[in-house]
């Protein structure tokens, strides 16, 4: 019944946002789910799997700089083949897919941190050629991206749409596209996190020998789940992309991966409603202390001494990361479960895993 | 010829560096069965605090100040952070170093902020002649200082207690501390190895020909991360194979980058990463890693 009640009253509120918010939290809106579904992806690698994986942003811009190759028309010295924008979109998450399936012989065989300290190659490797492969990334500048066209309706400001009275621009038209995007990217996490291929997966991660024994083959089901992961990444690049409108290689750096190393630990690992959590912690953070930067302490403008809103943002959630680990294990999703068994009385029982986490 | 022997010694020389700070991830590794994501921030603590002493107190006190703050803040990060956290999995202790990381290096980024600061040292930019060759005198330093340092740890780790009671429980923690080996202890005193390892890093990666310690001495030093890793995270010998192979690889693509224009500016840079890739293709636990197996 309660459950029922919250999706409710979730749905009518993705519905209705775009009618009051203004542009800025509508824009930070759409970072964040973005953002969930990157996290997504990379919860079912590293919390369900296990694999430790620092090289996420470079997923993210395989996904973005794909998106804008594929469907920009070849300019003066800036390449691109000129699809139409929904196939680039996809093909841009497959083409992240394929990056990821190419790093599948070291993704499959290493396990846990090694991978961590493996994927860094990617940021750096992809860091270079996103500032040398200037026919198709645009070198330093970065590149601007279409807006995305389906069917004849344009993802952008112009042409001007009006809805009951309100205009509706690119931020609210991108809104209501990331809902979307969000809500069948939890969909499928879910799917494969409550079936055979989710049993697996939390089977390698919590004892590899036992799964292999069992019959899970283990390196395929490792490379696989990569391979799943960098998808989600591409996704929510081509999200980040069209959100930014412009594509700018310094954002794709070490910073980004650890973003969601941060946001999976925060939310709550091994699970998509943690992912969705952390990602909204994360990302919403640093908007808000911008927003309201004059009336906290300790944070001023940069460079007048003092805590910039950036650098307080991101001391304030590495001080989480620590604190989740210590104190709180399962993160917020954790949190919020055991709150919800306090007030109701009820102690887990030891043989349902999801509520003794 | 010249330029190949300039090249390779330089690669020499920085390949000790980055073995100093591998040998101090490895060992941290082996003791606590972490892999220590905040090793750069450590390396940058150890840098700033040489930096900002050594106009009032002189080099060498500065230097061994550094020294010991890098190794008290490791402590401290183990002490407070990681035998705490009651994580079993080893991805989860690795992503509570990297929130340990962020926030030392955020902290680090604002008091260094666009400063290039200088680190004091006695050797500034001479050159030193070796017939045709030069070389810079830092870097002759580098190599000689890595060089007892790491003789002198690998010493201590075959013949010391320490180091008996560090090799006894990386094979098997539980019998160890059976024997009377206390474990706490034993990764403490890593950490605070690994610290005053990654500090005296920390100065020849800030001193000639670069400028100076700066808000992005941390990412070099995360080139020491492929050279653990390539050498296999658990192997101490490894540890400085991988040094040596990232430093001169990394020299003679650099030094070589016009011949390889192809593959644009700043090759040099991505060289250790390469190289990591291409041997965990082949190896995938390192050169001299141990293969895991298991019995069933």
């Amino acid at each position: 019944m309660s459950k029922a009640i919250i999706t409710v009253a979730t749905a009518a509120a993705a519905v209705l946002v775009p009618f009051y918010l203004e542009a800025f939290w509508l824009m930070a809106g759409i970072f964040a789910m973005s953002a969930a579904v990157g996290a997504i992806g990379i919860n079912l690698l590293t919390g369900a799997t296990g694999q430790l994986s620092m090289g996420h942003g470079f997923f993210l811009a395989v996904g973005a700089y794909g998106y804008v190759y594929l469907s920009s028309d070849s300019a003066g010295h800036l390449g691109g083949l000129g699809l139409p924008t929904p196939l680039a979109a996809v093909l841009a998450i497959g083409l992240a897919g394929v990056a990821g399936g190419l790093f599948s012989p070291i993704a499959g065989r290493l396990k846990g941190a090694y991978l961590g300290i493996a994927t860094l190659a990617l940021i750096f490797l992809g860091q270079h050629v996103l500032f040398n492969a200037e026919p198709v990334t645009g070198g330093y500048n970065g590149r601007p991206v279409p807006p995305l066209e389906i069917f004849g309706f344009t993802f952008a400001d112009s042409p001007e749409l009006m809805v009951l009275g309100v205009p509706f621009g690119g931020a609210e038209k991108l809104w209501f596209l990331a809902v979307a995007l969000l809500l069948a990217a939890a969909w499928f996490a879910r799917g494969v996190l409550h079936g055979r291929p989710g049993r697996a997966m939390n089977t390698i991660r919590d004892h590899e020998t036992a799964a292999g024994v069992m019959g899970v083959p283990v390196a395929r089901y490792r490379a696989g789940v990569f391979v799943l992961s960098s998808m989600y990444g591409g996704l929510a690049g081509v999200m980040v992309a069209l959100a930014f409108q412009q594509t700018v290689p310094e954002y794709f750096g070490m910073l980004l991966s650890l973003d969601y190393l941060a946001m999976i630990v925060i939310g709550g690992l091994g699970s998509v409603g943690g992912a969705v959590a952390g990602a909204a912690f994360v990302s919403l953070l640093p908007q808000l202390l911008t927003r309201y930067s004059d009336a906290l302490p300790l944070i001023a403008a940069p460079g007048a001494g003092g805590y910039s809103p950036a650098e307080a943002s991101r001391m304030l959630y590495g001080i989480a990361v620590v604190t989740v680990v210590l104190f709180l294990p399962g993160g917020l999703l954790g949190l919020v479960s055991r709150a919800r068994q306090a007030l109701a009385g009820k102690v887990p029982h030891p043989s349902n895993p999801r509520s003794a986490r | 010829m010249t330029t190949f022997a300039e090249l390779l010694l330089n690669g020499i020389s920085m390949g000790a560096v980055y073995a100093l700070i591998a040998l101090g991830f490895v060992i941290i590794f082996k003791a606590s069965e972490v892999v220590n994501f905040a090793h750069a921030s450590l390396l940058l603590a150890g840098g700033f605090l040489v930096a900002e002493l050594h106009p009032s107190i002189g080099f060498w006190p500065a230097l061994l100040a550094g020294v010991a703050g890098a190794a008290l803040l490791g402590c401290l990060v183990e002490f407070l952070v990681i035998r705490r956290s009651k994580a079993a999995s080893h991805s989860v202790l690795a992503i509570v170093t990297i929130g340990v990381d962020i926030i030392l290096v955020t902290e680090l980024t604002r008091q260094i902020g666009t400063d290039v600061m200088a680190m004091g040292d006695p050797w500034r930019d001479k050159v030193l002649h070796l017939g045709p060759v030069s070389i810079a005198q830092t870097r002759v330093v580098a190599l000689l200082i890595a060089g007892v340092l790491i003789t002198a740890f690998l010493l201590a780790f075959k013949y010391t207690g320490w180091g008996v009671a560090m090799r006894a429980s990386a094979e098997d923690g539980e019998t160890a501390a059976l024997m009377g080996v206390r474990l706490g202890r034993v990764s403490l005193g890593a950490w605070a190895v690994a610290g005053a390892l990654a500090a005296v890093a920390a100065l020849f990666l800030a001193v000639f020909p670069t400028p100076g310690l700066d808000r992005t001495t941390g990412v070099i030093a995360l080139k020491a991360f492929p050279a653990a890793i390539l050498g296999g995270l658990d192997s101490t010998t490894g540890a400085l194979a991988g040094g040596l192979i990232v430093g001169v690889t990394e020299a003679l693509m650099t030094g070589y980058q016009s011949e390889m224009a192809f593959l644009g500016r700043g090759i040099g840079d991505v060289a250790p990463y390469l190289v990591m890739i291409i041997i965990l293709l082949v190896r995938p636990a390192g050169l001299l890693g141990t293969r895991e197996l298991t019995r069933v």
